[in-house]
């Protein structure tokens, strides 16, 4: 249901209501990242969750007072099941939170390419149950998956994504929900606004309707159910992890 | 006789971009490979790409100057390019997929004689991986070139026959730059193109498990 203005005063009571066993799209790609909201689900700490996003590393940036990353959630064991692009650590020498739930039993970790894993979103939210892809075909990600030849070549067929609630960051908002993204805070963030029951979203900024030019909104308030104004004592920025990191230091993007 | 150099970093990255041709889409992989935007040739037009959007970034600098909203796929800050724009995920990999990019420069665990490589489990039977974008790189990109150390820490060699690791792609790589030298696969063994100054064949043939044929037009490593 639409409404003109879809502010909520504050992170807690926007994911009031979220229960034992939804499923959650997490936006972000270092920026773009809803710090704010994982928080508050975090002290919600609802259980057995369905999480659906790049990397476990993600909002791990930096130790700023109060942050919390996805790993934070793995380890209250609040999460049964996450849908990923990374679900190993990318050095040998590591081991994750993650790695060592999954070698437990205790949560299932679906690995995804990453370009799968948009596309899947994407889909979710263009209703769109399943398409065909090049990516992975002759790999172990294959297996068990319906391959199909079109003009010579193989693909793999992928089945969309949906889920009950995305969380967002964005840079600005008006109150009916319409958003802009600075830089690439946008990565996965509109493609999860379409394809979630309810959509969360956290900004910078709240302006009255009419302040963003309709041609410059990029993803619309038609797709956002609750948006919640980054207060002064929250999370604006983090730092990135990788940002101080030598070019000697291998790895990244976990 | 020089003294034997195995290559930096900065020097592998510095020879594999003067592989890039005039007006290519390149795409640089997480770890070594994202390197190279520092190395970008200047006498030739080359955008870059990046899995989370960035059409047409420029080099790392510090987060004081890039500010806190645009990164590479490292998740490392990064300047703009005037003809810059950025795109949402799912735009970005159709980019990928639908074979714009003139090559993809990724980094590898291990590669083999035929093309295959892997980069996205550390070993077999470990639960998870970490794959990011690199499967659709691998799969979709005009060409793979692969940068990595030429052998591992205890100095078993990486450039094998066959991959032992799961492979992220089959029978995509084109050219490695490791830190002994520039090789093709040529489906038996490694051709190698350019060698790193003081080593002969033989002692990189040793540390390589495969044969190694030396091109008939074998140089130490150009660098410019």
């Amino acid at each position: 249901m639409q409404t003109r203005n879809k502010v909520v005063g504050s992170f807690a009571e926007a994911v009031a209501d979220i229960a034992d066993g939804s499923s959650i799209l997490i936006g972000g790609f270092g920026p773009g990242t809803p710090h704010n909201l994982i928080k508050a689900l975090y002290e919600k700490a609802p259980k057995d969750l369905t999480l659906i996003l790049n990397t476990a590393g993600a909002g791990s940036g930096g130790n700023g007072a109060g942050r919390v990353s996805i790993n934070d959630l793995l380890e209250a064991r609040m999460v049964r099941k996450v849908v990923m692009a990374f679900t190993a650590s990318t050095h040998p020498s590591r081991t994750s939170v993650l790695e060592e739930l999954e070698e437990a039993g205790e949560v299932e970790a679906e690995l995804v390419p990453q370009g799968t894993l948009a596309e899947r979103i994407r889909a979710g939210g263009a209703g769109i149950p399943a398409f065909y892809t090049p990516t992975a075909v002759g790999t172990e990600l294959a297996q068990g998956k319906e391959h199909r030849e079109f003009n010579g070549r193989t693909y793999l067929m992928e089945e969309a994504i949906t889920a009950d609630y995305a969380f967002l960051r964005a840079w600005h908002a008006d109150e009916f929900g319409n958003l802009c993204y600075k830089g690439s805070e946008r990565n996965f963030n509109p493609l999860m606004a379409t394809a979630a029951h309810t959509t969360i979203a956290e900004t910078e900024d709240i302006l009255p309707i009419g302040s963003i030019e309709p041609e410059h909104v990029h993803t619309s308030g038609i797709f956002v159910a609750r948006l919640v104004k980054i207060p002064a004592d929250g999370i604006l920025h983090v730092s990135m992890p990788f940002a101080q990191a030598t070019p000697e230091k291998p790895g990244g993007g976990d | 006789m020089a003294d034997k150099l195995r290559l930096t970093r900065d020097m592998m990255a510095a020879r594999i971009v003067a592989e890039f041709q005039e007006g290519w889409i390149a795409n640089l992989g997480v770890g070594m490979p994202t390197m190279c935007s520092d190395f970008l040739p200047a006498d030739k037009f080359i955008v870059l790409h990046s899995e989370n959007g960035l059409i047409g970034y420029g080099r790392a600098v510090p987060v004081e100057e890039a500010g806190p909203y645009v990164v590479n796929a490292g998740v490392i800050p990064v300047l703009l390019q005037d003809y810059a724009a950025i795109l949402h995920h799912s735009d970005a990999f159709g980019v990928i997929r639908s074979g714009r990019l003139d090559v993809g420069v990724l980094g590898a665990y291990e590669v083999a004689v035929n093309g295959d490589f892997a980069n996205w489990k550390t070993a077999v039977g470990k639960p998870g991986g970490g794959i990011g974008g690199a499967m659709d790189i691998a799969a979709c990109a005009q060409r793979i070139f692969i940068m990595m150390e030429h052998t591992l820490r205890d100095g078993r060699p990486r450039l094998l026959k066959q991959c032992k690791l799961p492979v992220t792609a089959p029978g995509v790589v084109k050219l490695v730059m490791t830190d002994l030298g520039l090789f093709e696969p040529t489906g038996d063994g490694y051709r190698i193109l350019e060698i790193a100054p003081g080593f002969s064949v033989d002692e990189v043939a040793a540390l390589t498990d495969a044969p190694v044929e030396a091109s008939p037009n074998l140089r130490d490593v150009q660098l410019s």
